[in-house]
């Protein structure tokens, strides 16, 4: 084990897989030379060599539709889209290219490919720079969404979902990349599809994701110290596929279920989340389900303004309390 | 004075030629047939015929190898065809049947032959321009030698896409070679209307640094040695085309559309361009005979009819396909 940051995390997944798979690439803007706006991909360059570490011109549909069509016929891409809210800019290549075409190919058609996002709030970037956009990705059918919330996860998140065959939007969050873990060394691998449990206690359940899922551990640490309540913590890390057996495993032990969100609140991940616990969990649960979100709002820049928004570990604690009564 | 054509000083010859011929017959005969199919409410939803722009389907498609790639528009029926996709696949996919390309499941407007490199037909326009040059930067990484093709139409000139496609492939020279169909309109709007250049295509090709090519899009003959041209450049790793054909459609934009936006004299001028019966009489110019003429359209009536049969009588896509395909696992699970 190697003590290493989040940013670092991404750019030693991407390096053990190009080593191990000649086709894997990696294209995007300042991702080479730059070693990425956010310096996730400081390295990649010098390793492998600029035809197959490429900077690109600010396209965001001609990166993405290059690694759609590199995809189609045998490479492994890795896109990167700067700020994820850029992906407003070519969903088209997601939403309607990506996402569809083994679907409408009858199967035709396979898509090895993993576009990177930095995703999240927490740098006072204001509205186009700062938003979760997991819950967009989640509602098209087609792509697989995942969110680490660790350096550990990343590294081997990463490199499963460029193993995997099918299309995965990979969410980094920003706030996370000077974040310190310990990561596997060596090959590592992770499994997507899988949730995990950090904290397990007996009086709640709190499932989470990336930025959120630190705040809900440190939540649920203030819990048991000040208040004497056990909370269980369930990171995701992965909204499709859904790992719905481990929610619904750790929401029947307790009977309370809230989830922390960044994305705003409607159609965030948490109302799926909600109604499927609603739909077949209903006799285990002991009180209504919260949802912890961002406001339904454009974020606020200021970081006073931005701190009031985003679902904060006070905030976290005071919600559960008051529904504890 | 021009010379005469004879074989001696023909740089086509007479296997190409032919070949020519039978991939404009064989894209015009499904293509009326699919006219008359959608008539008898045999094909449902909507479809985009190519009848009146044969010859650039087939010059292209002719001058291409087995393992290049074409991408197209909804506006494919005959790029497929023109790959080698087999007709029942097509019109089959067209009737949503069992049979079709696509097991029913894409429709008139995705048709797609990865077996023939015919790697699909693209509904969004200006999507499949960024979607070729993916295909371009493998052979040009693997060093391979294939070439990317990318068919759209003059109204595609006009989106995002198609400038971040041309200028990215000419700043990474990848070898995909882009060909516009200029039939003088999008949807309903002539496309003078709404570009601010003569030639949509080739008018903005020096923007990213590339030649100005516009071309007969009704003579195979000339589509198909500027295939060649920018193929052998494509290959040589000198980089990316930017090809016009000019061309109309004689028919609506689609199925429902009787075209009464157009003048009578424009449409009765471009009616008497028709590439089919142009290139009938260049053939016969050339010496070919009557009776091999005969023979590749009859076979390829044959062919249609047949391959109207074998959809009309194939059953509807097995309901199991619904939730078929969505992963490469053949599944469709978002959960556990
Ligand atoms: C992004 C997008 N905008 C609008 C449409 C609707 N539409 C379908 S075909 C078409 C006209 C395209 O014209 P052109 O590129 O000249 O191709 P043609 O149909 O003439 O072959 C339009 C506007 C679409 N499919 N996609
Ligand atoms: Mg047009």
């Amino acid at each position: 084990m190697a003590e290493l940051t989040y940013r670092d995390a991404v750019a030693q997944g991407i390096a053990q897989e190009m080593e191990r798979d000649e086709d894997v690439v990696f294209l995007g803007e300042d991702i080479g030379a730059a070693g990425g706006v956010f310096k996730a991909t400081v390295g990649l360059l010098d390793q492998f060599g600029p035809t197959r570490v490429r900077d690109t011109p600010i396209a965001e549909q001609a990166i993405l539709g290059t690694a759609m069509g590199a995809a189609m016929v045998g490479l492994k891409p890795i896109a990167e889209i700067m700020f994820s809210d850029f992906f407003a800019v070519c969903w088209d290549i997601v939403a309607n290219e990506i996402a569809k075409t083994r679907y409408m190919t009858n199967g035709q058609v396979s898509l090895p490919l993993v576009i990177r996002t930095a995703n999240g709030g927490g740098l006072r970037f204001g509205a186009q720079h700062s938003q979760s956009i997991e819950n967009w990705a989640m509602m098209i059918p087609g792509l697989k969404v995942v969110a680490p919330s660790s350096p550990a996860d990343v590294k081997g998140l990463l490199a499963a979902a460029i193993r995997d065959p099918d299309p995965v939007i990979f969410f980094e969050h920003k706030a996370l990349y000077p974040v310190k873990g310990e990561v596997p060394d060596g090959e590592y691998v992770d499994k997507l599809g899988e949730a995990k449990v950090l904290v397990q206690g007996d009086d709640l359940t709190i499932v989470a994701l990336a930025n959120m899922v630190p705040r809900a551990v440190e939540a649920a640490q203030r819990l048991k110290d000040e208040h004497g309540i056990h909370a269980t913590v369930v990171d995701l890390r992965s909204l499709v596929p859904l790992d719905t057996q481990t929610i619904f495993r750790e929401v029947s032990k307790t009977g309370r279920l809230f989830t922390v969100e960044e994305n705003p609140r409607l159609c965030g991940w948490g109302a799926e989340i909600s109604s499927l616990v609603s739909e077949e969990l209903f006799w285990d649960l002991d009180a209504p389900i919260t949802r912890i979100t961002t406001p339904h709002i454009p974020l606020p820049a200021a970081d006073h303004l931005e701190d009031m928004t985003i679902p904060s570990v006070d905030r976290i604690t005071d919600r559960i309390l008051k529904s504890l009564g | 004075m021009a010379k005469k054509p004879t074989r001696k000083n023909d740089d086509i010859g007479e296997d190409i030629r032919l070949a020519l011929y039978r991939t404009q017959q064989e894209v015009r005969q499904v293509e009326k047939r699919a006219y008359d199919l959608f008539l008898q409410n045999m094909i449902k939803g909507t479809s985009h015929l190519c009848i009146g722009q044969e010859a650039i389907a087939a010059g292209f498609g002719v001058a291409m190898k087995p393992g290049d790639w074409s991408f197209c528009t909804y506006r494919g029926h005959g790029h497929t065809l023109a790959r080698g996709a087999s007709m029942t696949g097509v019109l089959g996919e067209l009737m949503g049947r069992d049979c079709g390309l696509l097991g029913g499941k894409g429709g008139s407007m995705h048709l797609t032959d990865v077996t023939k490199g015919a790697m699909g037909s693209y509904a969004i326009i200006g999507a499949h321009l960024p979607i070729a040059m993916g295909a371009a930067w493998k052979a040009q990484y693997k060093k391979t030698g294939e070439v990317s093709v990318c068919f759209f139409g003059d109204g595609t000139t006009n989106i995002g896409a198609f400038h971040e496609a041309v200028s990215m492939s000419a700043v990474w020279k990848l070898p995909v070679v882009f060909v516009c169909e200029n039939n003088l309109y999008m949807e309903y709007t002539a496309i003078g209307d709404v570009t601010p250049v003569k030639n949509p295509a080739a008018d903005r090709a020096s923007a990213y640094g590339l030649p100005s090519i516009i071309v007969d899009g009704n003579d195979a003959d000339a589509v198909y040695r500027v295939a060649q041209e920018a193929f052998a450049k494509a290959r040589a790793g000198d980089g990316p085309s930017l090809i016009e054909c000019k061309t109309y459609r004689h028919h609506g934009h689609s199925r429902a559309d009787p075209g009464k936006y157009r003048p009578d004299a424009e449409v009765k001028e471009w009616i008497a361009k028709d590439p089919i019966p142009f290139y009938r009489q260049r053939m016969l110019d050339f010496g070919i005979s009557e009776e091999a003429i005969k023979t590749i359209e009859d076979d390829v009536a044959k062919a249609v009819n047949a391959a109207t049969e074998e959809s009309k009588n194939a059953p509807p896509p097995s309901e199991d396909l619904i939730l078929k395909d969505v992963w490469a696992d053949g599944g469709w699970a978002w959960r556990n």
